[in-house]
């Protein structure tokens, strides 16, 4: 069976798209002198969530740009030194405000930004309830005798 | 009015609210980074002269009187545009000019300055970048305004134009030279 036959070709474009999906896996990184590997997963988790100030839709684990890579250290450093991640976001936020963070925080400046969506949907199922509640109030008035016609003209 | 226009109202509000988004963004860019320097100390730092490393100059030196920390690079095209309005005009902002040399080659920079001319009272350099961190520096050219008592009161990003001298620098300045008066 060659590599071509319609059994195996699936297969193959599978691999290879497997194979693209990791390669989003490959960091911006450089050799840095990590404890061990739990460590790095917890170093690369955190750059993840911290944006590039140079490349502002990348983030601090994927940019190449020297300020991105200046950080990382800088990041790097205060794990060795023994910093939590809050400490460390503390530290670059107070330098580059909120903007540095992916997820801005909980605070009364960003109630809006969180639960406006929450409030659009209330709104959005209190209009939908309404409508409905009102076409089955005129159906159930359609049906009934025609005295209450001109009513229901005067709902919509 | 009938219940019938409720979509319209809700269209013309989603229309209002995405024209106010447009209207926004062109008034703000959303890729300037906010400091959150301003009404806070500037940062404590010591830095070598570009002229002279052995000599260094920094928050302890500059303490007393108010100044305009401009951060540049050789490396910087933007830079380029900025230099001759601070060789025109940088006498025009009355206080002291403090070239901000950031990650640059010291001779790369000496002759950046020797080509472009020298608008600085004096030139730091920061090598690694490090105390650019400390600042928010993002990129160059970046302008910061110290107050006396070393707070930061300003700051500017992208290079500084004639206008923003006009209007956002020297009101600023006037305002911190009537601290120092009174």
């Amino acid at each position: 069976m060659s590599a071509n036959s319609p059994g195996v070709a699936p297969f193959v474009s599978v691999l290879i798209a497997l194979m693209l999906m990791l390669s989003t896996f490959a960091y911006a990184i450089d050799p840095l002198p990590f404890k061990d590997h739990a460590e790095e997963l917890r170093f690369q988790a955190l750059a993840k969530q911290l944006r590039c100030l140079v490349c502002q839709n990348e983030s601090l684990a994927d940019s190449n740009a020297p300020l991105a890579a200046d950080l990382r250290r800088d990041v790097f450093e205060q794990i060795q030194a023994g910093k939590t991640d809050a400490e460390i976001k503390a530290w670059l936020t107070a330098r580059y405000s909120d903007f540095v963070l992916y997820d801005p925080p909980l605070r009364p400046g960003t109630w809006l930004l969180w639960f406006g969506p929450l409030l659009v949907l209330i709104a959005g199922g209190a209009a939908i309830f309404g409508v409905v509640r009102r076409r089955a109030k005129a159906a159930a008035l359609a049906t009934a005798p025609a005295r209450a016609a001109s009513d229901v003209e005067d709902d919509w | 009015m009938s219940a019938r226009y409720l979509p319209l109202a809700g269209f013309a509000l989603v229309l209002a609210l995405l024209g106010f988004g447009i209207y926004w963004s062109q008034k703000h860019d959303p890729r300037e980074v906010p400091s959150p320097l301003i009404g806070k100390p500037a940062p404590q730092f010591s830095l070598p002269l570009l002229d002279d490393p052995s000599r260094k100059i920094g928050t302890a030196e500059l303490a007393g009187q108010p100044y305009l920390l401009n951060v540049f690079a050789s490396w910087c095209f933007a830079c380029r545009d900025e230099h001759p309005i601070l060789m025109s005009d940088g006498t025009r902002l009355g206080i002291k000019l403090v070239g901000f040399n950031y990650k640059d080659e010291p001779a790369d920079a000496k002759r950046w300055i020797a080509q472009f001319g020298d608008p600085y009272d004096v030139t730091i350099a920061d090598y690694a970048g490090d105390v650019a961190i400390d600042f928010g520096v993002t990129g160059a050219p970046e302008t910061f305004l110290v107050d006396a008592k070393g707070i930061v009161r300003y700051k500017y990003i992208s290079p500084i134009t004639p206008e923003v001298i006009a209007t956002e620098l020297l009101p600023r300045i006037s305002i911190l030279k009537k601290e120092a008066g009174g």
